[in-house]
């Protein structure tokens, strides 16, 4: 069947025709709300028992990358809502630019995510058996992008977490799980958010979407607005544990 | 929440600016709390905050504010739901001997110590 809006025989009125895709894809984002919840129930159990460690290992991630990347998705949130307004007015220009701005600025996303992941690669950061937390502190010649200001402030702040627990190195590998656990999950949802854009992106060319039928464009931006709530949880849960010291 | 017949209420652009703009301030203010020392606060203090913009985008990007009572008893059921799994988790585990810290984990010392600071 050729999907352009026309009404079909289950729904009395194209609005409740609407109301119902609606419907579908906020019961999907709920079993999402339990699968991701699910992950951060996990993640605050770990981090209650293991805080120090936890503490540690947020501490060594980039508060400036990670706060940047918040600002990028929040704004890709804006320009996605905008695409739907266009839609809904029959601006049919405005849908292709911002459908395009909502793509270019998801790969700015992804851009600085690797940037972030590269950096714990360099830093023996990733799980796994050359995980460790000290290494930039033991070998500081390896990790030239951080300053020898900064290098101190890590070492001081090892020795003090060590005090607390001295086994760190498994529990902040703790953390580093969670960390790409969290963010990977997130990542991926943004790579087929992205590809659900591209398709949008192609049928607006093709000026399908009229303010009578943009249902796609709707259900598709209450997707992408889930996967920025759960990087608004996601950056404070893992960037800010303990930045106060 | 006002009753009203869903679809056709259009969000305008200049609604959706003042979010946006105090979804972005809200970031800033949540990475400047996160420095002053609130103690265990600190993250009673990022929470509120996220649920706040997590919130804003719910009702007027996702347009829940303007959208059929069924849809959202469905969102609210949702995080009912969430609301379930977490308290009934937390406080199954409050209640542990293991977890409260009494008898610490952190003092079962793994065997493997090849990661040290020199």
């Amino acid at each position: 069947m050729h999907r352009t809006g026309e009404l079909y025989g289950q729904f009395r009125t194209l609005e409740q025709q609407k109301d119902s895709a609606n419907l579908g894809m906020w019961i999907f984002l709920v079993t999402e709300v339990m699968f991701f919840g699910g992950i951060m129930l996990v993640y605050t159990l770990n981090r209650h028992v293991y805080f120090p460690a936890f503490a540690m290992g947020s501490n060594t991630l980039s508060l400036k990358l990670g706060g940047i990347n918040t600002l990028v998705l929040l704004a890709s949130s804006f320009t996605m809502a905008m695409a739907v307004w266009s839609a809904q007015v029959g601006k049919k220009q405005l849908i292709s630019m911002f459908l395009v701005l909502t793509v270019l600025l998801g790969f700015v996303f992804f851009g600085i995510k690797y940037v972030e992941y590269a950096q714990k690669f360099h830093h023996h950061l990733v799980p796994g058996r050359s995980f460790d937390i000290f290494y930039c502190s033991n070998h500081p010649a390896k990790c030239s992008d951080i300053s020898a200001e900064e290098m101190e402030v890590e070492r001081d702040l090892l020795k003090k977490t060590l005090a607390l627990d001295p086994d760190l190195n498994a529990h902040a590998q703790l953390y580093y799980s969670a960390y790409f656990g969290m963010t990977g999950l997130h990542a991926l949802h943004m790579i087929i958010g992205a590809g659900l854009l591209f398709w949008l992106l192609k049928n607006s060319l093709m000026g399908i979407y009229t303010p009578q039928w943009n249902t796609p464009v709707d259900t598709v931006g209450l997707y992408w607005h889930f996967v920025d709530i759960v990087w608004i949880y996601l950056f404070p849960l893992l960037y800010l544990i303990d930045r106060h010291k | 929440m006002s009753e009203n017949n869903g679809s056709h209420h259009i969000v305008s652009p200049a609604t959706y600016l003042i979010i946006i703009l105090t979804l972005m301030a809200l970031t800033g203010i949540t990475v400047w709390a996160a420095f002053i020392d609130l103690q265990q606060f600190n993250i009673v203090v990022a929470l509120a905050i996220a649920t706040g913009k997590a919130t804003l985008v719910v009702l007027f990007f996702m347009h829940a504010k303007y959208s059929p009572r069924r849809t959202q008893l469905v969102i609210i059921a949702g995080i009912f739901w969430l609301a379930i799994l977490l308290f009934m988790t937390m406080s199954d585990y409050i209640s542990r001997v293991d977890y409260r810290g009494l008898r610490s984990p952190l003092t079962q010392v793994s065997t493997r110590k090849t990661h040290q600071l020199s």
